[in-house]
């Protein structure tokens, strides 16, 4: 702990876990960085040692004992069935690696902090949930299938994991929909759709998080001494509708009895990786408050969701069919067109008093 | 060349035909589809000019600076009946130093006119420019309205003064200030409005252009400033580009489409009166308590309008749940500043200093029958005191009388409301019209409404201790609930009849 940080990295071959990989890379403070995965990264990383293994490979038990790791930060919890190679295998992964990962770092004496990245999915979303979740209200209607049932059971075995060793400091990371240009989220895919679906009558309230934002915070939970359960995410919402028209794209609303068969056509047909969790996020959104981020875990974002997603919409280069600044050029144009009958008014007077000059 | 409908045509920027076509209008003379200038341009594309004589436009007639120097001076003899529209012209696009100006005239009159004229013709551009003549507009005419060359002319003119105009508009753009109070002929965007203004001419739009006008020069300055409001607006609301606060609240669509909406109604229609809105806090906390009735919660809203136009502030609703699950009125809910009635967004809402309304009764009061109009049910589970009580804000209670009266239930059908997942199904009289009436029956009738605003229960004698004190907490709740029976009834007596 005095000289640096070892540091295990579940799910590094993935673009979220390279990121981090790399920010933790920059960091002095941290001496050693395992990455775990099964499968090889495609990022070019410089310090991390990769090995490659399943969580629920007893190899990870041994990992964590030979490279004296005293962090362990579990990020490799998806939410992408198809990334996963299914639901099923998503679920094995999601849920049973944690189970197994935790039961490793029980055993682990050196073992001082875990970090779980965790999802503000828990909340599930629900037309009874509070304007804002903070992070110890409990939602009245759980997620029930999906990332966010297996992301709350994965926070179940971390936190029985901080029952078990009181001396192990636990940070669970909630975090909002990321967006950003390198990260690919379920909204990524969603808003790269020609039009976007909707449902009729319903205008969620969405919360981003940026994913410069998302591993600031990850790196400060591995490398600081806070701990806790902490809401991640911009402070402030926006309106799905608001969201599109940013983007300058087309919703087209669906009623509720067609929209799960059309995503279920969506899903099948490749163009969006829509779970039937993340549909309820189109009917009834979720918002999560940032206080206990900044005034207690000490990490200020640098983008709100306003920012961060102009700065995807920006980066990922999606464009609309309405410029915003076309938009507000011929807004300016008009307020011209409409002043000059003041500027006439003005000549007029002008003229009139050169003519009486002369 | 002497008739003067002829020499009107003879016009090669926009502001001439603008004042050309101005002049048409006002001598009523019928300007049809003109003729084309039959000349191909430099990047070989027909000319768009207008053909002026011989079927050939300005730029491209053969060369003539005799019929150059007369035509200048016979605009110059115009200017006086032009004065109304030249100063529209932007400086760049003004090609013509005779017709926009007297100095111009006098130049054209020496015969400095002529010279210019070949020079322009000399200049190499692509035919389609109707002369952008920024040469002229540098040096005759550098005066303080000029924005230099550099604002280029309508996009008709060659490449380099396109990209000229193009980039001064980008300029424009980036400069993030309004620009239009400037002095005139500042704005240097003039040059890319003029294109728009160009395609629509070209598209045979020039009678709503001159449509446009006309409405702005008749226009008194406040229209156009609710128009400029109103663009602005539009574009918010297609960019994108508005605020909303964490509980949903979109105060710009909330201001400037709802309210208004609803002024008709709340004026006009229930013709409301209040009484004691100097109870309601101008600044801080503070939770409003009301009676609920009518079936459908107009009372609700009209009572977020009044207090909005009395006092300017947004009185924040807590809805049941039931509201946010209905597809629309959820959506209209949460932007119009509404959330779920729970002790969670009631404290943030009332810790942050906002100004919050409740209907404790909630669909008892709402969905009771005729018979018990004006007749308080309970006030739910007492949780707005023990909220009031924690962020220790003033409770004002607060009588609305008229809301029973728009839609008097006689029944409800239970097995209808189970059916639709609905807590009742009312049966209104107006229902009984629709045969005759048709979807009109269906509106709430026209009752007169009073809404009195009491006076404040003070927070500090509620104790923070109340909310965990059961027995206290129903005592109080109770006595709010009677409060405002009180002012009901009060109200009731003091009504000279439903509707007047």
């Amino acid at each position: 702990m005095t000289e640096g940080r070892r540091v295990l990295l579940t799910g590094v071959a993935g673009q979220f876990g390279a990121l981090v990989a790399r920010a933790l890379e920059q960091r002095d403070d941290v001496l050693e960085i395992v990455g775990i995965d099964v499968r090889e990264p495609p990022h070019d990383l410089r310090r991390t040692e990769f090995v490659r293994a399943d969580l629920r490979n007893p190899l990870v038990g041994r990992v964590l004992e030979a490279a004296a790791i005293d962090t362990v930060l579990h990020l490799s919890v998806t939410s992408q069935p198809s990334a996963a190679g299914g639901r099923t295998s998503m679920k094995e992964h999601n849920v049973i690696g944690t189970m197994q990962l935790m039961a490793a770092c029980q055993a682990s004496p050196v073992l001082r902090r875990v970090v779980l990245k965790s999802t503000g999915a828990v909340y599930g979303s629900a037309h009874t949930d509070p304007a804002l979740f903070r992070e110890d209200s409990t939602p009245r209607i759980p997620p029930r299938q999906g990332f966010g049932k297996d992301a709350s059971e994965a926070e179940g075995y971390v936190r029985t994991l901080s029952r078990r060793r009181r001396d192990l400091d636990l940070t669970i990371l909630r975090l909002a929909n990321l967006v950003g240009p390198r990260v690919d989220s379920a909204f990524q895919s969603f808003f790269a759709l020609p039009v976007l679906p909707t449902v009729v009558g319903f205008d969620p309230r969405l919360q981003f998080c940026h994913e410069e934002d998302a591993v600031g915070a990850l790196v400060q939970a591995a490398t600081g001494d806070r701990h806790g359960t902490v809401n991640v995410a911009g402070a402030g919402t926006l309106y799905l509708s608001q969201a599109i028209r940013l983007a300058g794209r087309v919703p087209v609303p669906v009623p509720l009895p067609f929209v799960s068969g059309l995503s279920a056509a969506l899903r099948r047909s490749g163009r969006a990786d829509v779970s039937p969790d993340q549909l309820r996020m189109l009917q009834f959104g979720r918002v999560m408050d940032t206080t206990r981020l900044r005034e207690e875990f000490g990490f200020e974002p640098g983008y709100t969701p306003r920012t961060a997603f102009d700065d995807f919409l920006e980066r990922r280069r999606l464009r609309g069919m309405i410029d915003r600044d076309e938009a507000v050029r011929l807004e300016r144009e008009l307020y011209d067109f409409l002043q000059r009958k003041g500027q006439e008014r003005f000549l007029e007077s002008q003229r009139a008093g050169q003519e009486g000059r002369v | 060349m002497t008739d003067p409908a002829e020499s009107e045509a003879q016009v090669f920027s926009l502001d001439e035909q603008r004042a050309a076509r101005d002049a048409r209008f006002q001598e009523d003379v019928d300007g049809g589809g003109r003729e084309r200038c039959g000349a191909m341009t430099a990047a070989g594309q027909p000319c768009r000019n207008y053909a002026v004589d011989g079927g050939r436009c300005r730029v491209h007639a053969p060369s003539d600076p005799e019929t150059e120097v007369a035509r200048s001076r016979k605009a110059a003899r115009r200017e006086p009946g032009l004065s109304g529209s030249a100063p529209r012209a932007r400086s760049g696009a003004r090609p013509h130093p005779a017709i926009s100006d007297t100095r111009g005239g006098r130049i054209a009159g020496d015969g400095r006119g002529a010279a210019a004229g070949a020079a322009r013709r000399g200049a190499p551009r692509s035919g389609r420019d109707v002369g952008g003549a920024s040469p002229e507009g540098a040096t005759v005419q550098g005066g303080p309205a000029q924005g230099g060359p550099a604002q280029g002319g309508p996009a008709q003119t060659g490449p380099a003064e396109a990209e000229a105009g193009a980039s001064s508009a980008r300029a424009g753009d980036g400069d993030g200030g309004g620009t239009g109070s400037g002095p005139p002929g500042a704005g240097p965007r003039t040059g890319s409005f003029a294109w728009a203004e160009a395609q629509l001419l070209q598209r045979g739009f020039g009678s709503a252009i001159d449509g446009l006008e006309l409405l702005r020069d008749a226009a008194d300055d406040r229209f156009l400033e609710a128009l400029r409001g109103l663009v602005s607006f539009l574009r918010r609301r297609v960019t994108g580009a508005y605020e909303i606060d964490d509980f949903g609240f979109d105060e710009d669509l909330t201001t400037h489409v709802l309210m208004p909406l609803l002024r008709p109604l709340h004026r006009h229609y229930w013709r409301v009166t209040s009484h004691g809105i100097e109870h309601v806090p101008s600044e801080g906390g503070g939770l409003l308590v009301a009676n609920h009735a009518g079936t459908l919660p107009a009372d609700a809203l009209i009572t977020r309008l009044d207090v909005f136009d009395l006092t300017g502030r947004h009185a924040r609703e807590l809805g049941a749940d039931l509201v946010f699950r209905t597809p629309f009125v959820g959506e209209l809910a949460r932007k119009t500043g509404a959330t779920l009635a729970s002790g969670d967004d009631a404290d943030r809402l009332l810790s942050s200093g906002e100004l919050v309304a409740v209907w404790p009764e909630g669909f008892k009061g709402l969905g009771k029958p005729w018979k018990d109009r004006y007749k308080l049910q309970r006030f739910g589970r007492g949780g707005f005191v023990a909220t009031a009580s924690r962020t220790q804000v003033p409770i004002i209670p607060t009588a609305i009388v008229g809301s029973e009266e728009i839609y008097p239930m006689l029944f409800d059908l239970r097995i209808v409301a189970r059916l639709l997942g609905l807590p009742y199904f009312p049966v209104v009289p107006q229902m009984f019209a629709l045969p005759v009436l048709g979807p009109f029956a269906l509106l709430p009738l026209p009752s007169k409404w009073v809404i009195e605003y009491g006076e404040p229960i003070d927070p500090s004698s509620l104790g923070r201790d109340v909310a965990e004190d059961p027995m206290a907490l129903f005592a109080l709740t109770d006595q709010v609930r009677e409060r405002i029976q009180q002012m009901l009834y009060r109200n009731l007596m003091g009504r000279r009849s439903v509707f007047l």
